[in-house]
């Protein structure tokens, strides 16, 4: 385990919950996550895990109704969660931790062009602007130098050509509308990139396209992290799409992490029984299609202990008691189960 | 259905919509009741020169008219006749108008084109010439003013429900109907129209309040019913010429007309606000 | 094979006008351009490729929802093109859709009850006796209690409502069901459990599936056959062990590349197409996959190339395969 000092995010025993008509549902229920500067990790669950929940605590941007009710977020050494709110919008949310929508539908203004869209991202945002210029009326005249414009419109140029737009220069002037899917998905990357983030948390954001343009994406994503040294938290609920690009994956089930590994270790060998289920659910040729039994509990009243212990072969009475610790296995692999499995899943 | 008496309930948990139906309730029990409760059920048709234009008082609670006949008794009689000719106005142009639209909704391309612009040349007639105009041509009724509030307003039911049908036209629900080979009667009375209900239940409520407020005008005007019919516009009407001394003559049936066409506005939008998100989405949230 | 097929499709179209902004038509859109293939009974045939390729297009066409351009359908040996409703009506009960998520597909007014007694009052005379026997037994077969009959759809979890609308279609005990992307968008566990419940159906009603997925992994499990579908097209069909080890069409070979495969090559180091389908309402001369076929050639933009037999079961459309 690398020590704290390494870390560029640490999310310490995160618990959340939301109030609804039907009662209080327990979301997060003491979540960790660490990612490395540089890194992309892989946050792995199906829908009702919580990952996006986990994925709006980091930035800020959770509902009225949600309550935090444990844990910090460290991010850099700073705790998020107490950060006065004017730095966080300044400072941090779309400028040091960026983030990349799932839908790339809606995630454009259809009366302005991609262009104008663009260049309101960077006057307040680009890596270039003082945190705290321009605001309030008496910032108002000096709120976009044209110093500053002429630069952030250079940069624009050469990212558009990195996320390889066709025809970048045009691309400007275009509406959103007449773009394709695929070609929003880079937009927001660029988008993404432009301020220079250290972190970009990318919110599934290959699902709604096709497979095709799916890899294209996924590769772009990976090399311009990686050239950037920029860390990536992924949210997923396609196992496919994790393995492609993550160093790291982390599991989630109902709220709770259940393992944390390095992507080849953790398809080779999962620990935890709901993720060995998980890899059997996925169909494979010459194998009879397994599901796992049960449903997704609900949140508003969840099992006690671990969560996944109504569907699991290997549940015992500590389990349906106590969340199970954090068991360290070889190699940074971590699982939270009372019995993980230790033989190798088949390949 | 199942969940009417969630909707009441969620209904009358609105503090405006709970007075909206309080006061139409209290119409339909005036109308109903009237020979019981009025003070003077006789003198609502006849003539008493010597009690004419008296104050309220204890008799007369809402005093008397010129002729002398107890305005409050007239009032309450004279919801009989508001009511009937909002029931039967509203009720007739919802036969018309919602099978319009439903044809011209689902159908569309030229029937359907060809039915709204009838509707709309219908819609550009304004009520009170046309009910001036059949006045003039068949002489001042109640049947008559029933007879021009229909014809011009069944457009509205037209157009909503043809909007309606439209979009539903779209729905999953809808095409899997089509593609199971249901014929198109079934799926038109049995699917499209149950869940275009809503919107119509809204416009009757609606339409009542304005069907009344023109009735009333019609009545003012001297073309609704021809005295001594204790219609409220006609009420006003005679009232006219002895303000403002006799004040009360007119206010009565003022107030009357303003508090059942509120009820009626109320009642209606608060049946939207519970209507629509409810059933439509079809879960509580 | 012996048997007759028991769907036909021969060179279907379908086109939808592309209209500027005052309403006038300014150009067409070939969704479906001369698709034609077989069907044989009891056999699942995968119909797979990314949107805009058609295939939605064509499952619908198939049942009637769209009604074709041109070309030709033949079901049980009968011409079902034809644009008569008590023709369709007429088939319907054995040529059945499902929707990808078949909860959808119920009204949400009417009980569960109503809705699965609803195809059998309208297509079939059984006695109400008959009909609920019928209900009952088919419930069994997708694993819901009977005592949901009585509730509305949004009381049901999303999973329940798909098996409900699973099971109206089924209560006419239809011949084909054309199954439009059945696991789109679902969970790896209840992806698991949709496909096992559509196994398990199959053999209980004697079904054959026209199962349209843009998810290769999901068709190699479920499939007997593919035809992929490109930009309107049929560019290739086999059958599927063959398509996923011998595939000829350059496409079909993207296509492939393009799919993760845990625990062996990562996609994001070996991929190589690049660019997008071309806009669909001005489709490129010849091949309509030249613009971006690695082995494209001159010749490739002459004229569209058939889809002709290169061997006992498979078939491509490509000069260069």
């Amino acid at each position: 385990m690398a020590t704290p000092g390494d870390n560029l995010l640490e999310v310490e025993s995160l618990r959340v919950s939301f109030r609804t008509e039907a009662g209080t549902a327990r979301v997060l229920d003491g979540v960790n996550l660490a990612l490395r500067a540089g890194e992309i990790m892989g946050l792995v669950g199906e829908s009702g895990c919580g990952k996006t929940t986990l994925a709006n605590a980091i930035l800020g941007i959770l509902a009225a109704n949600a309550r935090h009710e444990a844990g910090r977020i460290r991010f850099a050494g700073e705790d998020l969660l107490t950060m006065p709110r004017r730095r966080m919008e300044d400072e941090v949310r779309g400028r040091r931790i960026t983030f990349i929508p799932q839908d790339p539908y809606g995630s454009f203004n259809p009366l302005f062009t991609v262009g104008a869209q663009t260049f309101e991202v960077m006057k307040w945002k680009s890596p270039l602007r003082a945190p705290g210029a321009g605001r309030g009326i008496a910032g108002f005249l000096s709120r976009y130098p044209r110093a500053r414009r002429r630069t952030d419109a250079k940069a624009i140029a050469q990212m558009l050509r990195a996320v390889q737009m066709p025809d970048p220069a045009a691309a400007t002037g275009k509406l959103p509308h007449e773009f394709s899917g695929g070609q929003r998905q880079r937009l927001m990357i660029a988008l993404a990139l432009l301020p220079q983030p250290r972190l970009v948390i990318a919110d599934e954001p290959t699902t709604a396209l096709d497979v095709t343009i799916q890899a294209q994406i996924l590769k772009l994503l990976k090399e311009l992290a990686k050239s950037g040294g920029i860390s990536v938290l992924l949210t997923t609920h396609d196992l496919g799409t994790a393995y492609e690009i993550c160093d790291r994956i982390t599991v989630m089930y109902a709220g709770q992490v259940v393992e944390t590994a390095p992507v080849d270790d953790f398809f080779r060998r999962p620990h935890h029984p709901y993720t060995v289920r998980l890899l059997d659910s996925l169909p494979r040729p010459g194998r009879a299609l397994s599901e796992i039994g049960g449903e997704v509990p609900r949140l508003i009243d969840p099992p006690a202990g671990c969560r996944f212990h109504p569907r699991c072969t290997r549940a015992t009475a500590i389990c349906r008691s106590e969340h199970p610790p954090v068991t360290q296995l070889a190699s940074g692999h971590e699982v939270r189960c009372y019995h993980p499995l230790t033989e190798a899943a088949p390949p | 259905m199942r969940a009417a008496p969630a909707i009441a309930a969620k209904l009358l948990r609105d503090p405006s919509a709970a007075l909206g139906l309080l006061i139409i309730l209290l119409l339909v029990a005036v109308a109903v009741l009237a020979p019981l409760i009025a003070t003077h059920p006789e003198a609502v048709w006849d003539m008493n020169p010597r009690h004419r234009l008296l104050p309220p008082s204890e008799t007369y609670l809402f005093g008397t008219d010129r002729m002398g006949a107890d305005i409050f008794s007239r009032i309450l009689f004279g919801a009989r006749i508001t009511l009937t000719i909002a029931i039967v106005a509203v009720g007739a142009a919802l036969m018309i108008g919602v099978p319009i639209g439903l044809i011209s909704g689902w159908r569309g391309t030229w029937l359907g084109e060809t039915l709204m612009r009838v509707s709309d040349i219908f819609l550009a007639v304004p009520q009170i010439v046309l009910a001036i105009a059949i006045s003039q041509t068949l002489g001042p009724s109640i049947e008559n003013v029933i007879l021009a509030l229909s014809v011009t307003y069944w457009p509205w039911f037209t157009r909503l429900v043809h909007a309606e049908v439209r979009a539903l036209k779209n729905e999953t629900f809808i095409e899997a109907a089509v593609a199971l080979g249901l014929p198109t009667w079934r799926i038109v009375l049995m699917h499209v129209l149950p869940n275009v209900l809503s919107p119509i239940i809204v416009r009757i409520s609606l339409g009542m309040g304005f069907t009344i407020l023109t009735a009333s005008a019609l009545g003012f005007l001297g073309l609704g019913a021809p005295p001594p019919a204790p219609e409220w516009g006609r009420m006003i009407s005679e009232a006219r010429e002895f303000l403002p001394e006799a004040w009360w003559s007119a206010l009565a049936p003022g107030l009357a007309i303003f508090l059942v066409v509120m009820g009626f506005n109320l009642l209606g939008d608060g049946l939207r606000d519970v209507l629509d998100p409810r059933i439509r989405r079809g879960n509580t949230g | 094979m012996s048997q007759p097929p028991l769907l036909e499709v021969e060179a279907l179209s379908r086109r939808f006008p592309v209209r500027n902004m005052l309403g006038w038509k300014i150009g067409s859109v070939r969704a479906l351009d001369g698709v034609s293939f077989k069907v044989r009974p009891g056999e699942t045939l995968g119909i797979v490729g990314e949107s805009g390729c058609g295939k939605t297009t064509l499952g619908k066409a198939l049942v009637g929802i769209h009604r074709p351009s041109g070309g030709r359908i033949l079901f049980e040996g009968a011409d079902i093109t034809g644009r008569s409703r008590a023709q369709r009506r007429a088939v319907a009960p054995k040529l059945q859709y499902c929707y990808q998520d078949p909860g959808h597909s119920l009204d949400p007014r009417w009980t569960i009850r109503r809705s699965l007694r609803e195809p059998l009052v309208a297509h079939t005379a059984l006695s109400p006796q008959d009909r609920d026997a019928r209900i009952a037994g088919i419930l069994e077969q997708v694993g819901l209690p009977l005592t949901h009959l009585d509730l509305y759809p949004h009381e049901l979890s999303g999973g329940q409502q798909r098996r409900v609308g699973l099971a109206r279609i089924l209560t006419l005990y239809p011949r084909l069901v054309v199954l439009d992307e059945p696991t789109s968008g679902l969970d790896v566990s209840v992806q698991a459990s949709v496909l096992k419940l559509l196994r398990a159906l199959q053999g209980t009603f004697t079904l054959t599936y026209l199962f349209i997925s843009h998810d290769l992994a999901v068709v190699r499990a479920m499939c007997d056959r593919v035809a992929v579908m490109y930009m309107g097209r049929i560019v290739e069909t086999a059958p599927t062990e063959t398509l996923f080890a011998a595939a000829k069409h350059p496409y079909t070979l993207s296509l492939l590349a393009a799919i993760p495969d845990i625990g062996g090559r990562r996609v994001t180091d070996t991929f190589t197409l690049a660019g997008e389908p071309p806009d669909p309402a001005r489709p490129p001369s010849g091949c309509r996959f030249r613009t971006r076929c690695p082995r494209a050639a001159a010749v490739c933009a002459g004229s569209e190339p058939p889809l002709r037999p290169v061997a006992p079961e498979q078939s491509v459309a490509c000069v260069r395969a």
